[in-house]
């Protein structure tokens, strides 16, 4: 099983070059610059810029000094944040994104996972029809109405009232400011948790081991908790890894409306301001995140389920 | 008199015998359980509409989506008198107009996005579980890695170096929209490939293309519809998040993201200009969620 999980961690790694490298070339050869404004800068300035940020040197120059300097763990400079480099914004904004985007994924499979089981218990009953419907809604609405209906009704429509919560803002981290967007950020989770739940519950209910777990005189709560919900869970496990792509997509938004600082909202202005290096460190952060969680989620996958053995040579 | 129902038996007979007609069937029945889902033809009629009124629709009104009303330059409540069934935006453009138009655009993205996505998935999928061997693993290792890749922040890169450009948002978006129809075909192409109806067509000569044209795709057309009925909704849903980043078509045209967008910068004073592109694209999302559920149900009736 290790040697699967390190030969995983050896692919992951020229992935993740492949993406640095395309990112790299798509981003110099972009028509236009970081540099340019509104106010042109005068020609001198901007040779003197462009020589301070080596964008003069050979490309492929500029290509090997980023990869060394990649593997410091250096990002390069900000190009439009001037004082900071990107290593630094990315020191600022991930632990917030990552504070949001965790509490979110565990409020997301709480909830889906009890909506999947109460839906499953009472198939094809109203019960089940109104999580479906819930779902459904959940996934049907985008975060970004989403999020301003949840800021009309508790910034707007509730305010002076004991619900009232900030319709934007971080303050460090203060509590009530954290409600709205990890709310908004999980709704969608909710939705496919418990739509994914539902289904492996409902099947995990039919299976025999179910019904001698019955047999033997177990209670029906113990069977459900311990028996189906094993089984029942591993979908929803499978479904993390890309949830943590979909959080990272998600956080854009989120942290657009609600004005976080997070590494969302920094791809999002980097990206409109053309600031290569904070997009790309952004980008590289990402997808290193996404492989990372791929793989710890096949290793989860493998403890809940013993049939999984990856010895065999992986088709 | 007596010989009628005989006749009508043996005719029953040789359809059920026809090879042309067995193979119909299937649709057949996968269309009477569709007609017997109430949720799935509510949800195609109201696509319906809403597609004819987004591409016809837009002729028939008095403003076009693009029309200063230079004498209301305000955000009007609906007003018969003056043609804004809807009222108008901020600058005075037909709202109704613009969401007609919108949902013209968001449309066209998700159907044209979805085709780029269906062509490039169907080809991959079928051809890597044909093929199979190194083919098959080179390509599925391929489209591995490639999940492994947040695409959106691809498609966002691609919006920023590229510029805003209707033809480059669908094909980017249809670019990495295909990875799961290809991973699909590719399922079903395996099981198939064993079956004995392929092993007859190569013994009569058939070539690597034409089987997989004419015995292969066929047979994989259930699950492709289904899957491309919940594929639109993703790529209008992945439209209207660019649009929401300021990265979708250029004003003066838009589309439902772009419309919300706008309206949710308004939403205290004029909450109107967001609800209603809202729910045209929010009801367009779930008849297609509705839709594909129906189709599913009805083409794969064995896993209900």
């Amino acid at each position: 099983m290790w040697s699967y999980f390190i030969r995983r961690i050896v692919i992951g790694i020229p992935t993740l070059w492949a993406i640095i490298t395309v990112c790299f070339f798509l981003m110099r050869l972009t028509p236009g610059g970081p540099f340019d404004s509104e106010a042109p800068v005068p020609p001198e300035i901007l040779t003197n810029l462009r020589a301070s940020y080596h964008l003069d040197d050979p490309l492929w120059q500029q290509y090997f000094s980023y990869l060394g300097n990649l593997l410091h763990g250096d990002f390069g400079p900000s190009f439009k944040y001037r004082d900071f480099t990107v290593t630094e914004l990315i020191a600022q904004g991930f632990p917030v994104s990552l504070q949001n985007g965790a509490a979110a994924l565990v409020l997301a499979v709480v909830i889906g996972v009890f909506l999947g089981i109460v839906a499953a218990l009472a198939q094809n009953t109203r019960r089940d029809y109104a999580v479906s419907a819930i779902a459904m809604t959940g996934i049907v609405i985008p975060n970004f109405i989403m999020g301003h209906l949840l800021i009309l009704i508790f910034g707007l429509w509730l305010k002076d009232s004991i619900f009232q919560l900030p319709a934007g803002g971080w303050e460090d981290g203060a509590f009530a400011n954290r409600i709205l967007p990890v709310v908004c950020l999980a709704l969608p989770y909710v939705a496919y948790i418990a739509r994914i739940a539902r289904g492996s519950m409902i099947e995990a209910l039919h299976a025999n081991y179910i019904r001698t777990a019955r047999a033997k005189g177990l209670p029906f709560r113990t069977v459900v908790l311990r028996h189906a919900l094993t089984s029942a869970m591993m979908p929803v496990v499978t479904f993390l890894g890309p949830a943590t792509a979909f959080i990272l997509t998600g956080s854009m938004v989120v942290e657009t409306i609600f004005q976080i600082p997070g590494i969302g909202r920094y791809f999002v202005q980097g990206a409109l301001n053309r600031d290569y290096t904070l997009v790309m460190g952004v980008t590289i952060l990402s997808a290193a995140l996404v492989i990372f969680m791929n793989i710890v989620v096949d290793m989860i996958y493998s403890v809940l389920d013993p049939h999984v053995r990856y010895d065999e040579a992986a088709s | 008199m007596t010989l009628t129902p005989i006749l009508a038996q043996t005719d029953a007979l040789e359809a059920a015998l026809a090879p042309t007609v067995a193979g119909r069937s299937l649709w057949q029945d996968a269309w009477r359980r569709l007609r017997a889902n109430r949720a799935a033809v509510a949800s195609l009629i109201i696509l319906c509409v809403i597609a004819f009124a987004s591409f016809i629709g837009p002729y028939l009104l008095p403003w076009t989506y693009d029309q200063i009303d230079w004498d209301h330059i305000e955000a009007l409540p609906p007003d018969f008198a003056l043609g804004h069934y809807l009222g108008t935006d901020s600058l005075g453009r037909d709202l109704l107009a613009r969401t007609l138009y919108g949902g013209r655009v968001s449309l066209s993205v998700g159907i044209l996005a979805t085709f780029v996505a269906l062509a490039i998935g169907v080809s991959v999928g079928a051809i890597a579980g044909f093929i199979g061997g190194k083919t098959d693993q080179l390509l599925m290792r391929f489209v591995d890695l490639l999940y492994a890749v947040p695409l959106t922040f691809f498609v966002i890169i691609l919006m920023v170096v590229f510029g805003r450009n209707f033809v480059l948002i669908f094909l980017a978006i249809g670019a990495v929209e295909w990875l799961t129809m290809a991973r699909i075909v590719r399922g079903q192409t395996l099981t198939l490939r064993r079956k004995e109806f392929i092993e007859a067509a190569r013994a009569s000569g058939g070539s690597t293309t034409a089987i997989i044209l004419r015995h292969i795709l066929p047979n994989v057309l259930g699950v492709v519809i289904v899957y491309v009925t919940l594929t639109i909704p993703q790529v209008i849903l992945l439209e209207s998040f660019l649009s929401f980043l300021g990265l979708g078509v250029q004003d003066p045209r838009t589309s439902w993201g772009m419309l919300i967008n706008d309206g949710a910068a308004e939403l205290e004073i004029n909450p109107r200009t967001l609800i209603v592109p809202a729910i045209f694209m929010t009801a367009t999302l779930f008849c297609f969620n509705f839709l594909g559920d129906g189709l599913r149900d009805a083409l794969d009736p064995k896993d209900r």
